[in-house]
């Protein structure tokens, strides 16, 4: 009885969902609010502050496609997703998009049915060692302790990049990331071991952070971004444009300090067309001509976001690495707007 | 001669001597500690032991207490006051005091109202604790629910008038007709609440909400510590009766409803709570269409109190098996009915054998609230584990946060609990 009424609920949801997603953009225009899918908190990336207000990086995405559809960049109801909440609560229609630093990987895009509609972050798993240990390559760690969380694949990919190369470590065990903190600050271990953005992250809270160094080495690929149901493209090309408009602006020069001056034209056709002042681009996707300026000019372009939010500057630090243009070494590529 | 022997014999004592002290090992603090801390060596070793235990603890915890930082905007400044000194960063409760309580989306200007919702339950609730208060007062806590309701969600007042008068018409109907068939009453009263509702939902206006005298507040912005409250408070009372009704069904003769009682309080049983949890979070939301969900909060508060009511109707159960049978048939033999027997002879006697086994449920039930964080709720440990522990300024920080999450779960429980062992003391009649 219990397998049929899973059975029942499944068929309910594809009914559900294929139901939901007819035509998105038109339900968020009609609604006048965007609804989107966060973290229930993550430094850097998604968390209110004192006054309650969401801030971070992912939370700059949901904002710049309220910008960019409503005009509005505070249009948005943000829903707090747990790890095992976010699928279900997009594929039921409680959420229009989800930016929740999500790893786009083949089963979560074709199974599971979603759309990951670009990358606007690559994290990959890195270490982190005390200075004093005086090691500089991921390579140089044989015969190490590594604090490691069990039951992900950052174990796996451990023991890949170790047998790899063939040099031996020691693993210790953790549950939870504040349990590998308190181990690896002890002593327990000499390398700790997970994504290079939560290393970052971790290393902020220390009390002192200059004293622990995270090696060059990725040693695996997490290519995080936000996702939409299959089967509605035209609200994924808006919130894939949006994206794009923010990594293009960048490329491009635009920030939302110049904006203004750039929006009333300028030598390059392509910002003209990014822009509104040439083109029809905005009324291709079903939008207003300075969709993407308005995204632009509230959260301002890739490099302002990742500077004000995780940048050197900020608490927590991170580099840019493959998250610069690729212009500058980086992957962020964005096709061109034409 | 009387003279003589005054003042010649010098032992005979001419009044009483006054007692003098007892030893100095036998009186005071020496005594209490020579008897209760050093009576023999096994006893002395344990003592100094423990002393020794204690002055570790109060040797680590208070400097790390009274050096505690309140002022501050961040970690980072706390460890700067500190300068590597041990010591507490409160400043994140001074901060974030108001999220941890209250959720961090409740708007800050309406704080008033769940607090003067609390005051006026603490009103609500003195009757249906201490049955020595005025009987009058019930009446206000019969009205208590759609009044907190109101204060605090907010939004028209109409919407809770319409389901005290749904409640209303329903009482009514039973009062009528119930006496000449109990069926008749029991259905008539519930259709007579749905069409009230019915009627009246549909005759609030759109948009009643948008100018109302108290700012609608919907679900997703109740949070912290307030939440659990409102979640450990709802669920246990709708669970006591609905615990009561199922502990009889189940021992009911009419096979339909004793199967039904059975099956119900198995299957809950034996499904975790938190399994109940996610079907009320997850796969709900696919049974409705996106725009019409039952409000999270309810769904929630549906979930928890079928699993406490499962718990509670067992601890009934037991309850009343202890009673012996001769109460039954003595109720039986006075011509009593069903519900009279029940109402004045079984249940009066089998609630109060079943008292710790309710308190004892109800104070898990309300710890269990905090399992809600994990269908990202923000309840007090949502909140901690969440946004604050997310956010920039205040990420590592542990002890603390859940410190005061502990004493504030500790102040309720124990409340409880104290109430609880007043209560046994209270109903006591067996003068063991």
């Amino acid at each position: 009885m219990k397998k049929t009424m899973i059975l029942g609920a499944m068929a309910f949801a594809g009914l559900a969902a294929g139901a939901a997603s007819a035509g998105t953009l038109d339900d968020v225009k009609a609604r006048g609010k965007l609804n989107c899918g966060v973290t229930t908190g993550l430094v850097g990336f998604a968390a209110p502050n004192a006054n309650g207000e969401w801030e971070g990086f992912d939370v700059a995405v949901c904002r710049a496609v309220a910008a960019a559809v409503l005009g509005d960049s505070t249009a948005v109801e943000f829903v707090p997703t747990t790890g095992k909440t976010r699928f279900t609560a997009l594929a039921s229609g409680e959420i229009d998009m989800l930016a929740r630093n999500t790893t786009w990987t083949f089963s979560r895009d074709v199974d599971l049915k979603f759309e990951f509609v670009g990358i606007n972050y690559y994290d990959g798993q890195g270490f982190m060692v005390p200075k004093e240990l005086g090691v500089s390559s991921a390579k140089e760690l044989d015969g190490a302790t590594v604090c490691i969380q069990t039951g992900t694949t950052t174990e796996l990919n451990l023991a890949d990049f170790f047998r790899s190369n063939n040099i031996s470590y020691e693993p210790v065990p953790v549950e939870t990331n504040a349990e590998a903190q308190q181990q690896y600050l002890a002593g327990a271990c000499d390398v700790y071991t997970t994504d290079a953005s939560g290393l970052a992250s971790t290393r902020a809270t220390f009390d002192d952070p200059a004293s622990h160094a995270i090696l060059p080495e990725i040693i695996s690929k997490e290519p995080l971004g936000p996702l939409v149901r299959h089967g509605d493209h035209e609200w994924g090309d808006v919130v894939r444009w949006t994206l794009n408009a923010m990594i293009a602006a960048e490329e491009l020069g635009v920030t939302s300090a110049n904006i203004g001056e750039m929006a009333a034209g300028t030598d390059n056709p392509e910002i003209n067309r990014l822009l509104g002042a040439e083109g029809t681009l905005g009324e291709m996707l079903g939008l207003s001509a300075d969709w993407a300026k308005n995204a632009i000019a509230s959260q301002g372009n890739y490099g302002e976001v990742f500077a004000k939010n995780i940048g050197e500057d900020s608490p927590v630090g991170l580099a840019r690495g493959l998250n610069a243009q690729w212009t500058e070494g980086g992957l962020l590529y964005s096709p061109p707007f034409r | 001669m009387s003279d003589q022997k005054t003042n010649s014999i010098a032992f005979v004592a001419d009044g009483t001597i006054p007692p003098s002290p007892p030893p100095a090992g036998e009186t005071g603090p020496v005594k209490w500690l020579r008897e209760n801390l050093f009576s023999n060596a096994v006893n002395s070793a344990l003592t100094i032991a423990a002393l020794l235990v204690i002055y570790v603890i109060l040797s680590k915890t208070l400097p790390w207490l009274l050096n505690g930082v309140w002022t501050t905007n961040s970690l980072a400044e706390c460890r700067e006051v500190l300068q590597g000194k041990t010591g507490a960063c409160f400043s994140v409760l001074t901060e974030r005091w108001n999220q941890l309580l209250y959720g961090f989306k409740y708007p800050g200007d309406q704080y008033w109202r769940p607090n003067l919702a609390l005051v006026l339950l603490l009103v609500a609730i003195a009757p249906v604790l201490f049955f020595d208060l005025p009987r009058k007062l019930l009446a206000f806590t019969a009205i208590y629910p759609f009044l907190a309701f109101w204060l605090i969600w907010g939004g028209t007042i109409l919407a809770p008038i319409v389901a005290l008068l749904g409640f209303a018409a329903g009482a009514f109907v039973f009062q009528t007709y119930g006496k000449s068939s109990f069926a008749i009453g029991f259905f008539g009263a519930i259709v007579a609440a749905f069409a009230v509702w019915l009627i009246g939902g549909a005759l609030i206006p759109d948009g009643a909400s948008d100018n109302a005298m108290l700012q609608a507040v919907p679900s997703r912005d109740l949070g912290g510590f307030m939440l659990n409250l409102m979640l450990g408070v709802t669920c246990v009372s709708l669970s006591l009766p609905l615990g009561i009704a199922l502990a009889l069904g189940r021992q009911s003769d009419m096979p339909l409803i004793k199967w039904i009682c059975v099956v119900f309080i198995e299957f809950v049983r034996g499904v975790p709570l938190i399994t109940l949890l996610f079907v009320a979070s997850v796969m709900l939301a696919y049974f409705f269409p996106p725009e019409s969900t039952v409000d999270l909060f309810l769904r929630v508060v549906i979930m928890i109190t079928m699993f406490s009511a499962a718990y509670i109707a067992e601890v009934i159960r037991g309850g009343l098996a202890a009673l012996p049978k001769g109460q039954y048939e003595a109720a039986d033999s006075l011509g009593l009915d069903y519900p009279q027997a029940m109402r004045l002879i079984i249940l009066p006697q089998a609630l109060k054998i079943s008292i710790p086994g309710i308190v004892n449920v109800a104070v898990g039930l309300f710890k269990d609230t905090t399992l809600v964080s994990v269908i990202s709720m923000f309840d007090l440990v949502g909140m901690i584990r969440g946004p604050i522990l997310a956010s920039t300024e205040w990420n590592g920080v542990y002890w603390e946060l859940l410190g005061f999450a502990a004493l504030l779960f500790f102040v309720v429980c124990y409340g409880i609990s104290q109430y609880s062992q007043w209560l046994e003391r209270r109903l006591a009649t067996d003068h063991r």
